[in-house]
């Protein structure tokens, strides 16, 4: 498309045999708009109206079923009104948990099985590929549900499991327990998703130059040294890609805690993060009201959470890291 | 090429990691599948043995297909996934025809647009797309569903789409013109044709979220009459507490039809995430 960029404006494109003629403009190029038209109105409509409308909503409140503009006030309510901002501060606190989990347990583990997976003339590769990003395939329910039954007491797997290792007294409820649950829930979301980190990099590491890692063998460069001294750093990019995959992911979260934990994310909140805080607050529950204006206000939390990750992503990490790009 | 460096201790140990993760993935699939056939005696007694010719047992199945409500939620699921799915390939495509092809006014700006939705959650316009649907009268149908899957599924199909489109000879299209076909004969018997590998990416890469999503069926359409598997399983799980035998069968019917499309479209998947990353 380099070619043709000089053309500009309404310009019918009609490049003949590799030679770009400007023909006056005849006709109007309706096809682009009839091209773009059905996904950009449904793209629009469907997402765009209604992020901005959620955004307006924050502004408002309802009173007797009018609403009214209230400026800032309802942010004022969620950080400082202790009905609400105790349950938001624990939500915000536990979700950077859980996204801290995930960086520090579910990106290394991913990089180790892609490393492991890349090495030249492992067999059986296609295998432990399928296997390992099966769990990444389904649902949070199944994937909830599952381990729910396999770490409840009822059923005794665990214990039995751990049993034949001679650790039986280690076994705990660990997700009916306030210290545990939320740990317990991020090695589940950290079991089903380390799929996707682990497949970026893989891919990455197979596209790093013969060159690259022949030259280093020469210098005698090999094995853990030449993963950590010439892949690793080429890999910072897809790195990046994936933290900031996993932030957008976890500060939006939600079908995991809802399915294993329900709606008020039990134990005692101690699973609660900002999707079920919302989810809570937006539909209401057996102990208050839905509320749509703070639900929408806590979804505007989101939105800004999200923005500033994405917007660090961008502008601090990737123009930086531009430069190990081949 | 690559000498393998390797000694033969080095990959042993390689591949006992390699075999302890793998049994850390299937392992806890093949328990709730192997035990929704044994009798409930020997799910609680011997939860890790297989189902023998005394504890092989269906009750489980009987339970749950007796109910009749499963099949719907399947039929509710491909509905809704295809849908979505035909809407997001077809719109998404042309759109990216239009944005790789053409020079226009706006064109990166649109880009952009666009890209926003690839790093903003739909999720968090919940609010004012429940407000929308019901001023609509779309809440409980399919529709709602499927117009919502389809706007959250473009950013990335564009994306994706748009980058293998640039890759499309110029040549070929410019052919075409002066034998005087139209840009839409262009787009769908030359363009569409060649990039046929990343559409079916991109299927696999929007169906997968579509057909798991538990927020939008339990918002927008939480109705007996258009819940989804993945909402249906959640709720059906949840009125069978004790059921054990129910549970499982329900969570083995629930992994099965995503068990078949994964092993069907794995290679297709992995390649794509491959070629993507490549780029």
């Amino acid at each position: 498309m380099v070619q043709i960029e000089k053309i500009s404006g309404d310009a019918p494109y009609l490049p003949i045999a590799g030679e770009n003629a400007v023909l006056p403009a005849r006709t109007r190029r309706w096809h682009i708009l009839v091209f773009l038209a059905p996904a950009l109105l449904v793209y629009t409509v469907i997402m765009i109206v209604p992020l901005v409308d959620t955004l307006r909503l924050s502004l408002f409140r309802s009173v007797d079923r009018v609403p009214e503009f209230v400026g800032l006030d309802n942010f004022a309510v969620l950080f400082f009104d202790p009905r609400w901002s105790e349950h938001f501060w624990q939500a915000l606190r536990n979700n950077t948990y859980f996204f801290a989990f995930h960086m520090l347990v579910q990106n290394p583990i991913g990089i180790a099985l892609a490393a492991l997976l890349s090495l030249p003339g492992l067999r059986g590769q296609a295998f432990y590929r399928a296997a390992f990003f099966l769990p990444t395939m389904l649902s949070f329910v199944i994937v909830g549900f599952t381990w729910k039954l396999i770490l409840s007491p009822l059923w005794g797997v665990t214990p039995v499991l751990l049993g034949a290792i001679g650790l039986k007294s280690w076994f705990h409820p660990w997700l009916g327990q306030d210290s545990t649950a939320l740990t317990t829930l991020c090695l589940i979301s950290v079991w089903q998703y380390v799929g996707i980190p682990m497949m970026l990099i893989y891919a990455a590491l197979l596209a790093i130059p013969h060159e690259v890692v022949e030259a280093a063998e020469l210098d005698g460069v090999t094995g853990f040294a030449q993963f950590w001294k010439i892949k690793l750093p080429l890999i910072l990019p897809t790195i990046g890609i994936c933290s900031i995959l996993t932030f957008v992911s976890n500060f939006n979260a939600f079908d995991l805690i809802y399915t294993v934990q329900g709606a008020l994310a039990g134990p005692n909140f101690s699973t609660d993060i900002l999707g079920t805080f919302l989810f809570r607050t937006f539909f209401g529950n057996q102990l208050q009201l839905g509320d749509p204006n703070m639900g929408a206000t806590i979804a505007t939390m989101m939105f800004l959470i999200i923005l500033a990750g994405v917007s660090v992503y961008l502008f601090g990490i990737h123009t930086r890291m531009r430069r190990y790009q081949f | 090429m690559n000498r393998a460096r390797s000694s033969p201790l080095n990959s042993a140990a390689v591949h006992l990691v390699l075999i302890l993760y793998t049994a850390l993935c299937i392992g806890p699939v093949l328990l709730v599948a192997v035990n929704s056939f044994k009798t409930r005696a020997t799910i609680f007694g011997a939860p890790l043995s297989l189902p023998g010719p005394s504890s092989f047992d269906l009750i489980g199945y009987k339970t749950v297909l007796g109910q009749g409500v499963f099949l719907n939620y399947f039929a509710n699921s491909l509905i809704v996934t295809v849908g979505s799915l035909a809407a997001v390939l077809l719109f998404g495509a042309m759109a990216a025809f239009a944005l790789s092809e053409y020079r226009f006014r706006g064109n990166s700006l649109l880009g952009l647009f666009l890209a926003l939705g690839i790093m903003v959650p739909i999720r968090l316009g919940t609010v004012a797309i429940l407000n929308m649907m019901v001023a609509a009268h779309l809440v409980n149908t399919h529709l709602a569903l499927i117009l919502i899957y389809t706007a959250q599924g473009l950013p990335v199909a564009v994306f994706i789409l748009s980058e293998f489109m640039r890759g499309v000879s110029k040549d070929l299209k410019d052919a075409g013109r002066i034998d005087g076909l139209s840009e839409y004969t262009i787009f769908f018997r030359i363009v569409l044709p060649l990039v046929r590998p990343a559409v079916a990416t991109v299927a696999v890469f929007t169906m997968i979220p579509i057909w798991n999503d538990l927020w939008f069926p339990l918002i927008v359409a939480p109705g007996e009459a258009t819940k989804t598997v993945t909402l249906g399983a959640q709720a059906f799980i949840g009125q069978f507490v004790t059921n054990w035998n129910a549970i499982l069968a329900a969570l083995t019917l629930a992994i099965l039809p995503v068990l078949i499309l994964y092993l069907l479209f794995s290679r297709q998947l992995i390649r794509g995430i491959t070629a993507g990353a490549v780029k």
